[in-house]
């Protein structure tokens, strides 16, 4: 059997889209962890964002979709709770996405920097929680749009 | 089995199950969209650290029962949850008293069980503490903005509050299985939290001009499933329903 190298590997994972923003890949979100291969079987570390997040096996099932579309049949999704996960784990690829978007990237400060869509600074914040366990929702006092910020956890 | 061990896990999975539960009952109900989607989230995030706990507890058991095994076909005198976490929701402002409540002490618990000498328990608490300092924000504030809101709302507050008040000490309570736990450097004796507590709380009731009620009176019984409330049975009615009346339904 060919065993594909790792390399390769993790750009295959990083083509497949976060169920719920599919603009940033699992990779991007830094939720894969780890890639080894054992023997024949393809090991591959996985952190859950929140720990409740529903989407984390529709992720797992995925990602395993996606390596048996490139032929590799043996492949074990192993959940892995340490270190937990932060958001300081986002690539700077997907933050960027996540901005082009309409989803505020996730700041050190605890609140978005600027409006994703108008770039204006003066911005508030409506609700601690969002449409996702990891999104709050914000609003924009010039443009008034509210927005999706990424919480930075 | 490490019976002490599994008591000390049930504890800690039916304090974040019979809260998450409660919680989420508010989903549909709450007084605008974005408490209503808050509730959600706070409640997913429960029922998330649920898994964990229970997981890990079937586990130590080793009788292969899942977390969703003991979630759902355990009866209430199974349950090790505290009382406070038990009793029906109230209105919006005791719902969100008691999270609060609650909350301050469940940071300082799960960060002393980071350093928890079961490394499992040490990564559960890692992961759970980010979500539980997210929602003791969240609840530290609300309770302030209602405490120190309208006449109406302060009033509503004062009242959950003396309500709730006769609930707390039970958080603190020890007893042979965290007497166990301590010694084995596994977990904190609970007893070691309330002065972090009582400064949080303390500090949050005057910021809400709400009067801390006096007395040392607590009811218990819950964490050690020695008596809980009436109200578990009817809420255990309605979550476990679904697999009592058709025994491993999946969809």
């Amino acid at each position: 059997m060919i065993r594909p190298a790792l390399d390769q590997i993790w750009q295959w994972l990083d083509q497949v889209p976060d169920p719920e923003i599919p603009v940033i890949s699992v990779v991007d979100l830094g939720i894969v962890r780890d890639v080894a291969w054992k023997g024949d079987t393809l090991e591959v570390a996985v952190t859950p964002t929140y720990s409740g997040c529903p989407a984390t096996s529709i992720i797992s099932l995925d990602i395993e979709t996606a390596l048996r579309d490139r032929g590799i049949g043996d492949v074990s999704i192993r959940t892995q709770l340490s270190p937990a996960w932060t958001t300081d784990w986002l690539s700077d690829k997907g933050r960027a996405r996540l901005e082009e978007y309409g989803i505020a990237p996730p700041q050190a400060a605890g609140g978005p920097d600027r409006c994703p869509h108008c770039g204006a600074e003066d911005v508030e914040r409506i609700s601690q929680f969002g449409s996702t366990p990891c999104k709050a929702q914000w609003r924009c006092r010039a443009c008034l749009e509210p927005f999706d910020y990424f919480k930075c956890i | 089995m490490d019976d002490t061990l599994f008591e000390f896990l049930l504890r800690q999975g039916d304090n974040t199950l019979v809260l998450g539960h409660r919680v989420s009952e508010w989903c549909g109900h709450a007084p605008v969209l974005e408490e209503d989607i808050a509730l959600a989230n706070t409640a997913l995030d429960l029922i998330g650290q649920t898994r964990m706990w229970l997981g890990y507890a079937g586990e130590v058991e080793g009788k292969g029962r899942s977390a969703d095994d003991l979630a759902y076909l355990r009866d209430a005198w199974d349950f090790r949850n505290l009382l406070m976490l038990e009793r029906p929701n109230g209105d919006f402002g005791h719902t969100l008293l008691r999270q609060f409540l609650f909350d301050a002490f469940q940071v300082p618990h799960l960060k002393a069980l980071e350093d928890s000498s079961d490394p499992r328990i040490a990564e559960i608490a890692a992961k759970s503490v980010k979500e539980a300092t997210y929602h003791l924000e969240r609840s530290r504030e609300t309770v302030i903005a209602l405490g120190d809101g309208t006449g109406e709302s302060h009033a509503r507050m004062q009242a959950a509050l003396d309500l709730l008040w006769p609930y707390v000490g039970e958080m603190f309570l020890s007893d042979e299985v965290d007497t166990d736990m301590a010694q084995r450097g596994i977990a904190p004796d609970p007893a070691s939290l309330r002065q972090t507590w009582d400064k949080t709380v303390t500090q949050a009731l005057t910021d809400a001009t709400l009067e801390r009620p006096e007395g040392d009176f607590t009811h218990r019984g819950g964490k050690t499933g020695e008596m809980h409330t009436e109200h578990l049975g009817h809420m255990l009615a309605t979550m476990q329903f679904l697999q009592r009346a058709y025994p491993g339904a999946t969809w």
